[in-house]
């Protein structure tokens, strides 16, 4: 494509396809780690800022296993339920005794907790951070039609990703656990009160989250490795997609996620490009990228204002 | 009791042996955040430096104190503060970041320091914000890519896709490569940077291959240059859009991506001023011992922070440790006059070095290790673009 010296440039419909499926790709990455992060935050009541850590956790163990057992795709499969385990720690040990407390104090807990296992990893791991091999099969690119060519690693993300929120539709909505844990996100009084252990409940939905935000650091890992303080990375547009989407909506989460992500790539990619129609090629290249990494906050800060609930808020708390 | 405690104070004042005969160094780097290896790196090459100057630099018995800037100027300059008010150091060094030194330079600076960058090299301190206690013993940001802008030229490559990280160094590096690259440039993206870097470039590699560049140039250290390296070869663009890089292909990724069985890297080309198969006496010493001590080969990082200890080693030795004589310990350093691993080299009137620039592949060694060796020399003698602007001379 080549951008003609005036006027409108020619769309590249190839281009914009690619992009857009980078950017369901990052919005379902999104998802694993908010959907995790608004079920605590929405039935449990609790702010768990170090719901990023368990991200990097399952990034930096899934890392290790594919060492020692030689295969990424089983390695995933054997780290799952270890994030889940340390998920459930987590929740006896630092979230349990915080649940009472008000959110500031969990704030304050959590990120302690963060800085903990920040320098835990860098202990355990050294602070090179963890480059993953995949299988060749993996490495590769895939023509998909046309010359619309994908790495197939992304397609595997967007189909685990895809995969995930299914199974956690099904959960939620056509199980006997989904249904208590979306009484619990309405009301979480009557669910006790009807003598649901919601000791049990609680440790489970967080042991739940877990995994869904390890399995998000494991599907990244082999794209940008495993880093001290990736998860602090993601932690923050989790927020965003919750709040856009509405706290405790698996939902909204979902929704919400995948929209960031379109807006997050799609800025990214033709924002530049747009504002060489009314500007300097200069001012377009340095104040596109500045903007482009406002827009999910722009957009955070238009939906707390028109519709301060989130765009799909859980039906009557 | 009160003169008790006075009486032990003294006692303890006098008792200690290293007080006013030893130097401080401040030494300023990232120890936390992905980009800690980067730090480690350079902290390895300053205490292998003081374990082969034995711990003394002349009389004076060797003190770094290590400040961790957590990849953020504001930390940067805290823990600058911290160095030179409540230490008293008497250098300042480190800092691999321009936008935390930018940040930190007025600390060590105007508290009267002598400071010098292992690393960053960002243009408003080669050019309007130079000064004269000010050194460098790395490169001006501009450089690194302006070799390659040469090589690319002599390659005969005519239009360019060009992504770095959106901060200080990323700049310089892009100005650097547009004062020598004669093609034109087609695209240019500048990514997020800093402790939240951008890491997935799904979207910058997908516009830079439908740009139709005859190649792509980046600029991406630390920990961003194992994910870059990853993408741009998941993507299948090496043999559509080659790739040229600065400081991205190092002795802190070729590791991990040698671990990872990433043999797509094998063969690239870099520009750079120092390479571990320079060939004299203090760079063999230095890459064999920190080969053994450490078991990787040092990073140009971990080779410009050593050379910077023994540059300060020099100064004090010419002053016969009187720390205290600052115009003496300055031309003394300004005299680089001691055995820097890329070779001799000098330093203009911005205190920054005249030094060649070479081009370096990657390449096996002997056992199988993958390093980089020289390939030819792409620039001699090259004096940074913005020493003109320095009021010193």
């Amino acid at each position: 494509m080549f951008v003609l010296k005036s006027g409108i440039p020619p769309l590249d419909t190839t281009l914009l396809f690619v992009q857009t499926l980078n950017g369901v790709q990052l919005g379902l990455l999104l998802f694993l780690v908010a959907s995790g992060l608004t079920l605590v935050f929405g039935i449990l009541d609790f702010v768990n800022l170090a719901h990023g850590s368990l991200y990097m956790l399952g990034a930096f163990i899934c890392a290790s296993l594919t060492f020692l057992v030689g295969n990424f795709l089983l390695a995933v499969l054997i780290a799952l339920p270890i994030t889940g385990v340390l998920g459930y720690l987590i929740e006896r040990f630092v979230a349990r005794p915080l649940y009472a407390r008000d959110h500031l104090d969990h704030v304050l807990g959590t990120f302690g907790l963060i800085l903990v296992l920040d320098t835990s990893v860098h202990l355990i791991w050294g602070p090179a951070g963890i480059a993953v091999p995949l299988p060749a099969w993996l490495e590769g690119q895939v023509g998909l039609f046309g010359d619309v060519v994908v790495p197939s690693f992304r397609l595997l993300i967007i189909a685990a990703g895809l995969a995930a929120a299914a199974g956690l539709f099904w959960l939620v909505n056509y199980t006997r656990l989904g249904m208590l844990i979306r009484a619990g996100a309405s009301n979480r009084t009557m669910v006790s009160a009807l003598g649901i252990d919601i000791q049990s409940l609680f440790a489970l939905v967080f042991a739940l989250g877990a995994m869904l935000a390890g399995l998000a650091g494991m599907l990244i890992a082999p794209i940008t490795e495993a880093s001290i303080g990736m998860g602090n990375n993601i932690i923050i547009t989790a927020f965003v997609v919750i709040i856009v989407g509405g706290i405790g909506s698996m939902k909204g989460a979902f929704f919400a996620a995948l929209l960031i992500g379109l807006i997050d790539t799609l800025g990214r990619a033709f924002l530049d490009d747009f504002f060489k129609l009314f500007m300097s090629s200069d001012a377009a290249e340095n104040s596109a990228p500045a903007l482009s990494a406002m827009l999910i906050y722009i957009l955070m800060a238009v939906v707390l204002s028109v519709r301060p609930q989130g765009l799909f808020p859980p039906k009557v708390r | 009791m009160k003169r008790i405690i006075s009486a032990a104070l003294a006692a303890s004042f006098l008792a200690a042996p290293a007080f006013g005969a030893e130097v401080k160094i401040g030494f300023v780097t990232t120890l936390t955040t992905g980009a800690a290896i980067i730090g480690k790196d350079m902290q390895n090459a300053v205490d292998l430096a003081v374990e082969h100057m034995g711990g003394k630099m002349g009389d004076l018995d060797v003190n770094v104190i290590y400040g961790d800037d957590g990849f953020k100027p504001e930390t940067g300059k805290q823990v600058t503060d911290k160095l030179v008010q409540q230490d008293n150091v008497d250098f300042v060094a480190g800092f691999i970041w321009s936008h935390v030194l930018l940040a930190s330079r007025k600390s060590a600076l105007d508290a009267g320091k002598i400071l010098i960058s292992t690393n960053a090299g960002p243009s408003q301190m080669a050019g309007d914000l130079c000064d004269k206690n000010f050194f460098s013993t790395s490169w001006q940001n501009d450089q690194t890519p302006m070799a390659m802008g040469e090589v690319l030229n002599q390659k005969g490559v005519k239009s360019l896709y060009v992504m770095a990280p959106n901060y200080a160094a990323g700049k310089d590096m892009v100005a650097g490569l547009e004062r020598t690259f004669k093609g034109t440039i087609v695209g240019k993206d500048l990514t997020k940077w800093g402790a939240d870097a951008q890491l997935d470039f799904s979207a910058e590699l997908a516009k830079a291959k439908a740009s139709g560049a005859e190649g792509l140039f980046v600029f991406y250290p630390g920990a961003a240059a194992g994910a870059f390296t990853k993408q741009y070869h998941q993507a299948g663009l090496k043999d559509i859009l080659p790739l040229y890089s600065v400081f991205t292909v190092d002795g802190i990724s070729l590791p991990k991506l040698q671990k990872a069985g990433f043999d797509g890297v094998l063969g690239s080309k870099i520009t750079q001023e120092w390479d571990p198969s320079l060939d004299n006496a203090a760079n063999k010493k230095f890459v064999a011992d920190f080969k053994a001590k450490y078991g990787t080969y040092p990073s140009f990082y971990a080779a410009q922070s050593y050379d910077a200890m023994f540059l300060i080693k020099s100064a004090i030795e010419a002053v016969g440790g009187d720390l205290t004589n600052q115009d003496a310990v300055r031309a003394a350093i300004k005299a680089a006059n001691y055995d820097s691993v890329r070779g001799h080299y000098t330093y203009g009137n911005n205190n920054f070095p005249i030094q060649n620039f070479y081009l370096r592949e990657v390449v096996a060694d002997a056992d199988g290790n993958w390093t980089t060796r020289v390939d030819s020399i792409v620039m001699e003698n090259a004096q940074d673009p913005y020493a003109a602007e320095c009021p010193l001379k």
